[in-house]
């Protein structure tokens, strides 16, 4: 019996609307892409140029520009360098709770994958903190599944709290929230919302977020904004490559955030390149056409279209891809990372989100960092 | 003859200020010193005081340092940065830095006016970074700024002296040091600022994106030092044609 899906441009109890009209204009400018069209001669005009118009970006996406990378990296490193010269950012994720409502078909941590669920309580949490702060990092990145039961608002606010006491800087990777609860993780200390749409492609979104507050498209688009409404010092973007047509997707991905850039000039904006990655119970989960050297591509594209915006670099990729992007077009890198429940201390409470491909140490992260001639950067935010 | 720059009282030999945020730790030493600096910004959110790798434990101790409020987005944040500065044993001296623009890193004036006001009020040396307008440089001289620092492009654009009209206008208004500040991104660039009365020259990403990070400060501080030299010479005219070597109007009588 075929299961009946919820539409997903329909809003579910308790979602806030906000009016903005980023979510047609982003759509507006997707569906008039057609990187099939672009000709080497358009990539040529685009890398000529110092602000990258919506098609000159658009071109660097395409196929046509494959041949460009190595021109595109030149330039990207010295934008790179110019607005951030040498230093390269490093934090650590702590993933507090997996408790998820989802039904993600491409996540370990989907309501239906059948994996240990944890939550970390506050004593738990502390211990982690402090074993993380022991290594020297002074930003850290929570994160949770999406399940306001286990996982509420006030659970990751108390999180946020604690972790402001020992971090200067606490990002949050957690699910879509309404401008007030923002507001209120703001007040707890968190600067910085990460939000990821996954596919801006609403066919493929709904196939593949089958059940859960995750499948409303439009309330996930809009969190950037709500957070920024909240408070938030900055916010980031990204796609999942692998996932749908990734040049489609990082295209919208980058037109999104020069949009929220526009809207709210204050706003540090920041990108992530996450590819698809294997899960328990899912080995073959992989990021399909979406190669190193396209992965690449998009990384550079984002560079050249915001030479000022910060671009995070995960350990779903292989060390020797993340030592060499470093500096050239990526600006943050994790290190220590754990992606089960807590880990840093104590044995993880919970599985696994993805299986990660770099697994060193701050201290090797540090010592790699330095060899290649940059500087590694743990403070970089005053809390005032 | 001595030619020192005077900031807020304080004397200063070498009109080269460093900035130290772009460049790694190690060779912060050897920048100073090749290019002669004697003045070294460094943004209070990188000193992670006992932390790792702070930048504090590289700058000579005989450099006066420069803090900056960068991060701070409102007056109220610039505020209590500088005096958290303070609190760290930096010293009086604060550059304010107030900023809500994230692409272009423009100096929001309006705020900047504000913090330099409370800040000049509570005993600091206050070195606004501002936006070249006369009547904010004239309002932040009022406010109790020790020098003003107007950008010459924005920030790591190395773009040089594209604001150098109004800042020309500065130069000849504005009775506190005026500092050129971003954008400047070759030594010529420098020295041409320098001819041009300028009293001092800021600059970070042209020296820390050369291949030859300690020699590209060299270059900067012996083109800011003759840029120097050359205004007091005073320069000589530039002449589009043929001058006559003795007065058109030499012969008249009465």
């Amino acid at each position: 019996m075929a299961v009946k899906r919820t539409d997903p441009m329909v809003y579910q109890p308790g979602m806030e609307i906000i009016t903005s009209d980023i979510l047609d204009k982003v759509l507006k400018n997707v569906d008039n892409y057609d990187y099939s069209k672009v000709s080497a001669r358009e990539v040529e005009e685009a890398l000529k140029k110092d602000h990258l118009s919506m098609g000159d970006y658009g071109a660097l996406l395409s196929p046509a520009a494959t041949p460009y990378l190595e021109e595109m990296a030149k330039k990207a490193i010295i934008e790179t360098r110019r607005h951030f010269g040498n230093s390269i950012g490093l934090f650590t994720p702590l993933y507090i709770a997996n408790y998820c409502e989802n039904n993600c078909v491409y996540c370990g941590f989907n309501c239906k994958n059948k994996i240990r669920r944890g939550k970390l309580s506050l004593v738990e949490m502390e211990r982690e903190l402090e074993a993380i702060a022991k290594t020297g990092l002074t930003e850290l990145l929570i994160l949770t599944g999406e399940s306001r039961h286990h996982s509420g608002v006030e659970y990751i606010g108390a999180a946020v709290k604690l972790a402001a006491e020992y971090f200067s800087t606490v990002g949050i990777e957690i699910y879509p929230l309404n401008a007030d609860e923002y507001a209120y993780l703001k007040k707890c200390g968190a600067d910085f919302v990460s939000v990821y749409q996954e596919t801006y492609n609403l066919d493929k979104y709904q196939q593949v977020h089958l059940s859960g507050p995750k499948r409303v498209f439009p309330y996930r688009f809009d969190a950037q904004e709500r957070a920024l409404m909240g408070g938030l010092r900055g916010v980031s973007f990204g796609a999942l490559l692998g996932l749908g047509d990734f040049r489609k997707d990082a295209f919208a991905t980058g037109v999104h955030a020069y949009f929220i850039q526009q809207k709210y000039p204050h706003a540090e904006i920041g990108f992530s390149t996450p590819r698809l990655r294997p899960f328990i119970n899912n080995a073959d989960n992989n990021p399909n056409d979406v190669h190193e050297k396209q992965l690449l591509q998009v990384m550079l594209a984002y560079r050249l279209l915001m030479p000022f915006a910060g671009i995070t670099i995960s350990t779903r990729e292989r060390a020797g891809f993340r030592d060499h992007v470093i500096g050239m077009v990526a600006t943050k890198i994790s290190a220590g990372v754990r992606v089960g429940v807590g880990g840093h201390e104590q044995e993880e409470k919970g599985d696994e989100q993805f299986v990660i491909s770099d697994p060193r140490s701050v201290t090797e992260v540090h010592q790699m960092i330095l060899n290649r001639g940059l500087q590694p950067v743990y403070r970089d935010y005053i809390r005032v | 003859m001595t030619d020192q720059l005077v900031i807020g009282g304080h004397p200063f030999n070498s009109r080269f200020i460093l900035g130290s945020g772009k460049f790694s730790l190690e060779i912060v030493k050897a920048v100073v010193e090749n290019g002669g600096a004697e003045m070294v910004t460094l943004a209070l959110r990188r000193a992670n005081r006992g932390g790792e790798e702070n930048i504090l434990d590289y700058i000579p101790k005989h450099i006066t340092l420069l803090p900056n409020t960068s991060g701070a987005r409102t007056a109220e944040e610039a505020v209590k940065i500088a005096r958290l500065a303070r609190e760290i044993n930096c010293g009086n001296f604060v550059k304010v830095e107030v900023i809500r623009d994230s692409k272009y890193l423009f100096p929001d004036n309006y705020e900047t006016i504000k913090a330099t006001e409370i800040l000049a009020k509570d005993g600091f040396v206050v070195m606004p970074y501002m936006y070249p307008d006369l009547n904010v440089a004239r309002d932040l001289v009022s406010a109790g700024a020790a020098a003003v620092m107007p950008l010459a492009a924005p920030i790591g654009s190395n773009k040089g002296l594209s604001t150098r009209d109004f800042i020309e206008i500065l130069v000849n208004e504005i009775a506190v040091p005026i500092i050129v500040d971003a954008g400047i991104g070759r030594p010529s660039q420098a020295c041409e600022a320098m001819e041009m009365g300028i009293d001092a020259v800021m600059c970070n990403t042209a020296v820390a994106t050369a291949k030859n990070i300690p020699l590209m400060a060299r270059a900067f501080g012996l083109a800011i030092e003759s840029g120097r030299n050359a205004y007091l010479a005073g320069l000589g005219r530039v002449l589009t044609e043929a001058e006559a070597s003795s007065p058109l109007t030499g012969f008249l009588e009465d």
